[in-house]
This record gives structure tokens, C-alpha cells and sequence, in this order.
């Protein structure tokens, strides 16, 4: 485990940042901070969940058991469980602490999108639509009581339950299917039984997991694919990127779009920065759609907007492809990409970034 | 209660729905036609007859039986009434029929006049009284020149982005707005006229012109499927010319306006604006080439226009040039120059002072002696005669001078603007054909016996540009061992040499070169002195070089000749890079350069940008799908040279008044932004608060205690020591 220290000259988000080498051998599909921000989850298209620590990037450990794309992972606000869904269609509820698989559910389709709801007690995942199925939202209630460690330990030491015997059960707490475009991100929202969804169409929707029906829905969110969907710590408002070179801020009450950041590029990512009101988005042309290999000409940095005025502050370079992935420090002091180059590039921003008043002395409520 | 069951069907009034389905009854006639003229025969000849004309109308396509024709009979004198009446089946074959056999001679003493039945019951009923045609109000057209005449003297230029067509107004930065906006109002792509008066849309059905502060249409040209489009200089006539021939349909309208039966096959219409009429037309000429495995060019404009419109000219590769004079579109003296060889022409353009002479000499009357235009023409090597360059004036023919030159690959003849020089670049080959190098060949055309001078250059040069109004030119030159092979990601070196006109030895004379550059588009400002080098149409490199030739004379043009060295007046002011540029133009002005990445080239990062004249960005937008970027033209200043002379005089005065003006706005400005800025906090705020406090109620209604205490993160204080061996060094200690 090699990691290097560099120092990069942007103007307005200055940090020291690490890159993350060997851990991935392919690209990254998703990294998260745990509550404190002390941990960082990531996992890729070679079928491995690491977690490093994010002040220096060391490699903590791993969570192997996947056979596929681990396409998503969620951490709950207590980093004592992991959850992950896979393109081999699992999800797979692990131990933090330790690296064990605590339970595996199996569907006829990849797992695309995973999420805990606020108290922790709730999963949902959304598997694609794919061979005949159609595509499903399904809601786990997870048994907390059963201490995930109690539970390792047992496996340890009496060897004799396995690991799909443990209290979690199969079935579904909810299960529907949505009609119409498929879903491809999703999240609870502050009030219990509402799920958002972001779909391919670029509509953005509130679904009653109990009664499985659009609440509400925003058909002309975005124009395309929505690829990220990222809510603010409260669970108001939220962030969504698409391929249709936006970012928008919605209202979770309304769905109302309050704030739209339009860039040059398709998106994969768009996440909040708690503490300043700024609003980070990646991507990139695909691959297969760049001509040349420029670094100019694929955009792949990171970009910097202010939430509310709409306006462009800032920029970071440093990824070889685009980026997937971007999640920022849950007290807002750091934040990380994962790209399609393989890599996880961690910035810290540096005193000036949080003294900073581009836009004079006005006071912006979180 | 009883059903109304037994209502009486009396009582109800059907009338509407009667009128609803009445069927329409054909009046049933517009099947027959009438035809006049024919012999007034006896019941002896009839059969005959029939079998005659049924005989006479078949050969023309139309299919008739002696049984469809009806013979009125003259019972007094049993004879026919010398007309008959036929039933053509329907009203098509009938139209057909009366066209194709009205006139028709039947013999010697008959001739077929046809009507359609329908008709002659219309014409019997037409009311015979005159009634005087009401004269239309007059209504005011709006002036097509309205934008000069704007009070902040701003221009305009117009974009075009997926099917968005917007006029805008530029100028300072509060001063720039969308003067007019119109979705899908072109289908190709949109063009000024030359001075700016019309702004050009196209569409499968033709070419629209509009004009006017509120963009009304003006002028419609049918040329289906039209594609590309030219001005003369002077806006008087239009030339457009479509892949597909011409062809007219039989329900085509007829008139001025629309193509007649004689142009099918042709692709290329002229047209004269202000009337709408359609002047001439002509087949595309291809420009035939060596090489097989190149396609046959055509070469665009086809027909090139002499600066006062009075003429228009066109190549037969190889053969001649023809004249057509305007407005008549005749070919003039009925007869075209017959020049073997010939490759191809440029008129000689008329200069500013030109234009002042013929307006003094119009005044004068005709007594004054008219300019003759001029042209230039080249003719390649063929068998034991050399390549040539020839000058002659127009009409009278007289050819003005020649050059032969050997060893010629290619020419390209390029006119300063004002009309006073004429360079011919050659491309030449050394003898063994292996390489390619390049001679200037400089007319200067205002002089007597029409001097030449050569510029010898080693390398091939890629591009040439004359400075407007001036006496100095700029070349991009390039030894680059890949030039010719377009290959992607390959981006070509070049030299960019600038030369001017030594007053004192009366030569070209080489000002300073720019070694190893990338540029390969020279931009003259219209004004002259400022230049901007661009490298276009590269992926890797998109630099803009802004370069001011007179940067320590400022009075040069006031025609003080200040000693100074030889091109020490050439300074860069800036430098600046816009990727993907696809297109690089200056504003009427000279004061802003507009750069533009379309879409119809590369797909990435379009948009476009406007700098200063010194590379300062003002504005720049990424717009996907943005295809076209276009200043408005300017005619020609009124001013006079002394009323120009003296505003520059002044000008100190008049820019006193504009600062002030800019210092005002700056402050304007900001305070604006500061407010919006503010607003757009003050609504988030807001938000924010309603946010907060209907999160509370959702968990005060569902029992849950408020999280609102905080508890004070306890900061763990991480201390890591990391040592890093910067060298590592044994040494032996002797003793």
C-alpha cells in the first residue's frame, strides 16, 4: 500500500490531497463517508468494497465476497453495518467493524442502488430491469437488536449457522414496482414510508413504499438518465446529476427544482458540502465518446458551483477518466472522488476554503 | 311516467343535419372540354372525323374514343356548329388535354382552340360592368436600415443553436440583449446580405429575406431545396443554387417569380431582389480535376459579381469566361471571352475612393468618364505555352497586362480589398515535381504598366491575406513534412510572416516572421492594423494570437511617416485560447473578435466568445448544438474623408463623454449584481426556514424528540508522524 502526497495549485480549493493507488483495479462505482467522515467506503467494478481512513488514506480493510460489480454501498449513521448490492444480484449486509458478510439476499437482477433510511432500521435497494423481470424497489427491515458482532462471533466460534440463518429474513418488508422509466437512484426521505427515486427518463419521483404509488413526481427534472441522487443532512432538499450536463437542487417536499447548474459535460456525480454552500459535481464525456485522449477534452474534474447563486467557483483536476463518484466529508472539511481511471482521490481543503467569501458577507443558511 | 316514445317525427326539425351530410354534388362538367376550331362538316363525314381527332389527341397523350366526343348538330342546315364537346373521364386528363392540345393545328385552315366546359359557364356569367380597383392604403415599410441608427451604436450578430435563431444587440455589457428571437426560422443555416440590410433564412421551399427592426418578411425566392446562397456587393440580386436540378411541376404557379418550364435541369437561379423576379438560370459547372479519385468540384460562388453589380461572370473550366450584363442577365456583347484554359477569374473589387469618383461622376452627368471595372484570369501550362496571369478591363476588353510564369502548379488570385494590389500566389514545383514551393506574384495595379514584383518564399504557403485598406500582408507558410495529410490529432507547424509595402524602394519587404506557431487562419480587423493569428480545426491546439502592427505609431495612418526601424511596430497585445474553435470573425467594427465552435464540425465544447480587440474574453458561452455565429455587416461609412478626419481629431473630446458613461454603468452594474445576489440569498433563506420548521412538526407529530441539541462532537486530536528518509548516507570512520 503506496500512497503519495500532492499538493495541487487550485485557486479556490486549495487541499491536500491523496491518491489512493492499488486499492481498486478497476473503475469506481461508489465511495461513502461513515457519519463521522473518519472512514471511507468505496466500491468498483472489480467486485471489492474497501474502506480506508480518510485523513491518510491507509486501507483499513476489505469486504470480499462479491461476484460481480459492486455497483453501490451505504453505510448507516452508526458505522456498525455496510450494506452493498452487486451485479451478481446480491445484497450483502456486512459487519463494519470486522469484514463479515452478516446476510445475503438474492434477486433475479443486479442490485443497482442501495440506501438507509435516517434511523437506520430501514434498507432500500432498487434492482434493474433486466431478463424479463421487471424492475423492483424493495424495502428490508433490518433486526438491529442482534448485534452484528454477536452475531460474527457465533459464526466463530459454533461455525454451525450459516450466514443465510441470521434473523434477517428473505422477504421484503415493501415491495412494488414502479411503472414507466426505470429507477436508477433512490433514497428515504425525513418522512417515514417515502422513498425517492430518480429514473432514466431524467424524472424525479416520491414513492409510498407501503402502498407502492407515485406520491408525487417531476417528469421533466432532467431530460436525461438521472445518475446521482445525494440529500442534504436534514433530508429537505437534495441534489440529483444527469447525463443531461445538469445538476439540479429539488425540493423533497414538492419536488420543485430550486436551483439548476448547467456544465458542458454529461454528469455522474453532484454532492453537497455541508458548512459552505457549495455544490460539487463530475463527470465526463464516456470513454467510447471521446475521439482523442486530451485531458481537456473528457472534463474530468471536479467542479465546484455556489448552491445558490448558481454560479461556478472553482475547479479540481487530477482524475484520467471521468468520475463517477463524489462524496464529501460529513463535516464538510474534506472530500473525495472516485473515478473511472481506477483511482479515489482524497482532497482536504485548506483554511482558505472555509474563510473564503467569494460573494461578499452574505449569510447562507445551510 | 311514459317514455316520449311516440313523438311524431314532423315535429322535429332535421334541417341541420340535413345540411351537415348533404352530399356535395360535383357540378360534373370539369371532365369536358370544348374545342373550338374544329372543320364544319356533314353527317357524311363524321365518322371520320371522330376517328381523326380521337387520332390527333391520342398522339399527344390524350386518350380519347370517337364515342367521348359530343357533336352539337345544326338542324337547319345539317351541318356541325365547328365545335365539339368531349368527356376526358376526369378533370386531370381534362386539364392535361386542354393543355397539351390547345393551339393544336389540325390542318391548314383549323386550328384547336380548347376551353374547359367549367370555364365557359364561368366566363357567361361574369358580370361585365368596370369596377374600379380600389387603390390600397398606403402602408409605411419599416426601414431596413434601422440598426445604424441605434442611439448606443451597437452592432448586431445573430447565432444559431438547434432550431434557435436569435438577433443580438452588442455592445457594453448592460447594452447587450436579444434584439429578436424565432424558433425553427431557418432550416440550413442563416446569412446577412452583404451590407446588412437583409438577414437570409433557407427552407426546402426557398429562400426568405427579412429585414426591418420587427424582422418582417420581405422577399421569398421559390428554389426548392435550395442550398446554398450569394449576394451581389451592392444587395441588388441573389444567386442560389440547389444539389437537386430544377424541376417544374405542372401545378407550379406561373409568373416572374417562379422557374418556367425552360430551366428544368438547371441548379443555379439569380434573382433580382427588389422585384423577386427570377432573372436566369444556369447549370452547375464542375471544375474538372487530374486526379480521378478526387470528385469533380464545383466552385463556390459560381458566379462572381463586379463590385458595382453591373456584371456578373462565370467560368466554362477550360474554355471561357461569360459576362452577363445586369439587370438584363444577357450574356454581354453575345459573346463570351474564349480563353483556353482557363482556370479560373477575380474581379478586380472597386476601392472607397472608386465609389466616391463614380458618385461624383453620376452627379456630374455623363459626361464624366466612367471606370471601367477590371478582372484577372490565369491559364495553366499547356503543351509548349506557359502558365499566364492576365489582366484585362471590362467591357471594353482590353487586355491590361500579362505575366507568364513556369513550372505552375496552382494559382490563387487575391485582390487587397481596396483594389489596389493584386497578389497571385504560385504554387510552384521544381522540376523533378517532387516538391512544392511558393512565389507572390504582386501586381501593383494603381501604377503605371501595372508593375510586378515577386516574393520568393521556399516553402508552400496555406494562407493569404491582405491587410484591409492597407499595404501589407500576412501568409502562414509551413515546412511541415506532414502538410497535406490530414490525419487526426496531427497538428500542423506553420511560420506566420507578415510584409509590407517599403514606401522608399517601392517593394514588398518582409516586416517580421513568427517561426514554429501553429496558426493557420489569418483575421485582418476590417479596420486594418490589428490581426488575429488562430489555429482552427485542430483537437489539440485552439491558440488565438492578437497581434497590433502599428503598436508605437499611432499616427500612421494620419499619413505621417514616422522614421522609425523597419517592423518595430509590431507588438502582441494578448493571447488566448478557445477550444475547438471552429470559426473566427471580427465585428463590422474592428473592435470585438467573435470565435465560435460549431457543431457542424466537432460536437465538443460548443459555444461561442467574444474578446476585445487586445484577447481580453468578454463574453463566452457553451451552448450544446450551437451551429452559427454571424456579425451583422455595416455599409459603407456616409461620413466624408474630411468629416472622418476631423472626428478623429476630436476624438479626445468625444471620449471624455464615453468615460464618463462607462464609469457610471460599472457602478450601475455591481450594485445590480449585489442585489440579485442578495435576493437569491434572502428567497434561499427563507426556504430554509419554512424547511426547518415543518421538519420539526413531522417529528413532533411523530413523537420523536427533537434533535436539535446537538451534542458537542468531542474532537479527537490525531497526531501522525510520518518520516520520510531523505537520504541515506554511510560513511566510514577511519581512525
Amino acid at each position: 500500500m503506496r500512497t503519495r502526497l500532492r499538493h495541487s495549485t487550485d485557486p479556490s480549493a486549495q487541499r491536500y490531497c491523496w491518491d489512493i493507488e492499488n486499492g481498486h483495479e478497476r473503475s469506481l462505482t461508489q465511495i461513502k463517508f461513515n457519519a463521522e467522515g473518519d472512514l471511507l467506503f468505496s466500491c468498483s467494478k472489480d467486485h471489492i468494497i474497501n474502506v480506508w481512513f480518510s485523513h491518510n488514506g491507509e486501507r483499513l480493510g476489505t469486504y470480499e465476497g462479491h461476484n460481480g460489480t459492486v455497483w453501490t454501498i451505504d453505510v448507516d449513521s452508526q458505522s456498525r453495518f455496510l450494506v452493498s448490492g452487486s451485479a451478481d444480484n446480491e445484497l450483502r449486509l456486512w459487519n463494519v467493524s470486522d469484514g463479515k458478510c452478516l446476510f445475503v439476499w438474492e434477486f433475479p437482477t443486479a442490485v443497482k442502488r442501495v440506501a438507509f433510511s435516517d434511523d437506520d432500521e430501514r434498507v432500500v435497494c432498487i434492482t434493474e430491469q433486466r431478463m424479463g423481470y421487471q424492475g423492483a424497489i424493495r424495502v428490508f427491515n433490518l433486526n438491529r437488536d442482534g448485534d452484528g458482532t454477536n452475531r460474527a462471533w457465533m459464526e466463530v466460534f459454533l461455525s454451525i449457522i450459516p450466514v443465510n440463518r441470521a434473523p434477517e429474513s428473505q422477504e421484503p418488508e415493501h415491495m412494488f414496482h414502479p411503472i414507466g422509466s426505470k429507477a436508477t437512484v433512490c433514497a428515504f426521505t425525513y418522512t417515514p414510508n417515502l422513498v425517492l427515486t430518480g429514473h432514466e427518463s431524467g424524472k424525479v419521483a416520491l414513492f409510498d413504499v407501503v402502498s407502492g404509488t407515485e406520491v408525487l413526481n417531476n417528469e421533466r427534472a432532467h431530460m436525461d438518465i438521472v445518475t446521482d441522487l445525494q440529500l442534504s443532512p436534514d433530508r429537505s432538499y437534495f441534489v440529483t446529476s444527469s447525463k443531461d450536463k445538469t445538476a439540479r437542487i429539488h425540493d423533497t417536499k414538492t419536488l420543485r427544482v430550486l436551483k439548476t447548474f448547467t456544465t458542458e459535460t454529461p454528469l455522474n456525480s453532484a454532492a453537497l458540502a455541508p458548512n459552505r454552500p457549495y455544490v460539487l459535481v463530475g463527470g465526463g464525456q464516456e470513454a467510447m465518446q471521446v475521439t482523442t485522449t486530451s485531458l481537456r477534452q473528457g472534463k474530468f474534474e471536479t467542479r465546484f458551483w455556489h448552491k445558490v447563486l448558481e454560479e461556478e467557483v472553482g475547479r479540481v483536476k487530477g482524475h484520467f477518466g471521468p468520475i463517477n463518484t463524489i462524496a464529501v466529508h460529513p463535516a464538510g472539511t474534506s472530500y473525495a472522488s472516485g473515478g473511472e481511471d481506477g483511482f479515489v482521490r482524497v482532497h482536504h481543503f485548506e483554511e482558505s476554503y472555509f474563510k473564503a467569501k467569494p460573494y461578499g458577507d452574505l449569510e447562507i443558511e445551510d | 311516467m311514459a317514455f316520449p316514445n311516440d313523438v311524431i317525427d314532423d315535429e322535429l326539425d332535421f334541417s341541420d343535419i340535413e345540411a351537415k351530410y348533404r352530399v356535395e354534388f360535383d357540378d360534373g362538367f370539369d371532365n369536358v372540354i370544348v374545342v373550338d376550331g374544329v372543320p364544319i362538316i356533314d353527317k357524311s363525314k363524321l365518322d371520320k372525323l371522330l376517328a381523326k381527332i380521337s387520332k390527333e389527341f391520342s398522339r399527344r397523350g390524350a386518350v380519347i374514343k370517337p364515342d367521348d366526343i359530343f357533336v352539337p348538330w345544326d338542324d337547319h342546315s345539317g351541318k356541325t356548329k365547328g365545335f365539339v364537346f368531349i368527356d376526358l373521364g376526369n378533370a386531370d386528363a381534362a386539364a392535361f388535354a386542354a393543355s397539351a392540345m390547345h393551339g393544336h393545328p389540325f390542318d391548314s385552315k383549323h386550328t384547336f382552340h380548347i376551353n374547359r366546359f367549367s370555364e365557359i359557364q364561368r366566363y357567361e356569367n361574369m358580370d361585365e360592368t368596370y369596377v374600379e380597383p380600389k387603390v390600397e392604403d398606403y402602408r409605411p415599410k419599416e426601414h431596413l436600415r434601422a440598426w445604424l441608427a441605434d442611439p448606443h451604436g451597437r452592432d448586431q450578430y445573430v447565432t444559431y443553436r438547434g432550431d434557435d435563431v436569435e438577433i443580438h444587440w452588442h455592445g457594453k455589457p448592460s447594452q447587450c440583449e436579444v434584439a429578436y428571437a424565432k424558433k425553427n426560422w431557418t432550416e440550413l443555416y442563416a446569412s446577412w446580405s452583404p451590407l446588412g440590410t437583409f438577414f437570409a433564412t433557407l427552407f426546402r421551399q426557398g429562400v426568405r429575406l427579412w429585414g426591418g427592426p420587427s424582422w418582417e418578411p420581405q422577399h421569398r425566392f421559390a428554389h426548392p431545396l435550395v442550398k446554398l446562397i450569394d449576394f451581389s456587393p451592392c444587395e441588388n440580386y441573389l444567386v442560389t443554387w440547389s444539389h437537386d436540378p430544377i424541376t417544374v411541376p405542372a401545378n407550379l404557379p406561373q409568373g416572374p417569380e417562379f422557374f418556367s418550364p425552360e430551366d428544368e435541369g438547371n441548379n443555379i437561379a439569380v434573382w433580382d431582389i427588389k422585384s423577386g423576379h427570377l432573372l436566369r438560370t444556369f447549370p452547375t459547372t464542375t471544375y474538372e480535376t487530374d486526379d480521378p479519385a478526387m470528385k469533380k468540384q464545383m466552385q463556390w460562388p459560381a458566379l462572381k459579381w463586379s463590385s458595382d453589380d453591373k456584371f456578373v461572370a462565370r467560368t466554362t473550366p477550360g474554355q471561357q469566361i461569360s459576362v452577363y450584363e445586369l439587370p438584363s442577365m444577357g450574356l454581354h456583347d453575345k459573346k463570351s471571352l474564349r480563353i483556353e484554359g482557363v482556370v479560373d477569374f477575380e474581379w478586380c473589387p472597386l476601392g472607397d475612393k472608386d465609389k466616391e469618383d463614380a458618385e461624383k461622376a453620376a452627379e456630374a452627368g455623363k459626361g464624366a468618364k466612367k471606370k471601367e471595372n477590371m478582372l484577372a484570369y490565369w491559364t495553366p501550362e499547356v503543351a509548349n505555352q506557359p502558365a499566364r496571369v492576365t489582366l484585362i478591363s471590362f467591357p471594353s476588353r482590353t487586355v491590361l497586362r500579362q505575366k507568364n510564369l513556369f513550372h505552375v502548379t496552382e494559382c490563387k488570385l487575391h485582390w487587397q480589398n481596396q483594389g489596389d494590389f493584386l497578389c497571385v500566389k504560385v504554387d510552384r514545383h521544381t522540376k523533378t515535381k517532387k516538391s512544392i514551393f511558393c512565389n507572390l506574384e504582386i501586381f501593383r495595379v494603381r501604377e503605371k504598366d501595372f508593375p510586378v514584383e515577386v516574393v520568393e518564399l521556399k516553402d508552400p504557403v496555406t494562407d493569404f491575406s491582405w491587410e484591409p485598406k492597407g499595404e501589407r500582408f500576412a501568409i502562414v507558410s509551413s515546412n511541415d513534412p506532414n502538410l497535406g495529410s490530414s490525419a487526426p490529432g496531427i497538428t500542423i507547424k506553420t511560420d506566420i510572416s507578415f510584409y509590407q509595402l517599403d514606401r522608399a524602394k517601392n517593394d514588398f519587404k518582409l516586416l517580421r516572421i513568427l517561426a514554429s506557431r501553429t496558426s493557420n487562419t489569418i483575421r485582418w480587423s476590417p479596420r486594418g492594423r490589428h490581426v488575429v493569428l488562430a489555429t482552427v480545426g485542430s483537437s489539440t491546439k485552439s491558440e488565438l494570437e492578437f497581434w497590433d502592427l502599428d503598436f508605437t505609431s499611432e499616427e500612421r495612418r494620419e499619413g505621417q511617416n514616422v522614421k522609425e526601424e523597419w517592423g518595430s511596430g509590431i507588438q502582441q497585445l494578448g493571447s488566448a485560447d478557445h477550444y475547438g474553435v471552429t470559426d473566427v470573425e471580427w465585428d463590422p467594427s474592428g473592435r470585438y473578435l467573435a470565435t465560435s465552435a460549431s457543431a457542424w464540425r466537432h460536437t465538443l465544447e460548443n459555444g461561442y466568445a467574444i474578446w476585445d480587440f487586445r484577447g481580453q474574453e468578454l463574453e463566452k458561452h457553451i451552448l450544446d448544438r450551437f451551429k452559427q455565429f454571424i456579425w451583422r455587416p455595416r455599409p459603407r461609412s456616409l461620413l466624408t474623408k474630411e468629416q472622418q478626419r476631423l472626428i478623429r481629431k476630436n476624438l479626445r473630446e468625444y471620449s471624455r463623454a464615453f468615460d464618463e458613461e462607462d464609469a457610471a454603468e460599472e457602478s450601475n452594474v455591481s450594485a445590480e449584481l449585489v442585489a440579485h445576489r442578495k435576493r437569491l440569498v434572502d428567497e434561499w433563506n427563507a426556504w430554509r426556514a419554512r424547511c426547518k420548521r415543518d421538519i420539526a412538526e413531522e417529528k413532533r407529530s411523530r413523537g420523536q424528540k427533537l434533535n436539535g441539541e446537538h451534542h458537542e462532537e468531542e474532537k479527537e486530536e490525531i497526531e501522525e508522524w510520518i518520516d520520510e528518509v531523505i537520504e541515506q548516507i554511510e560513511e566510514e570512520v577511519v581512525d
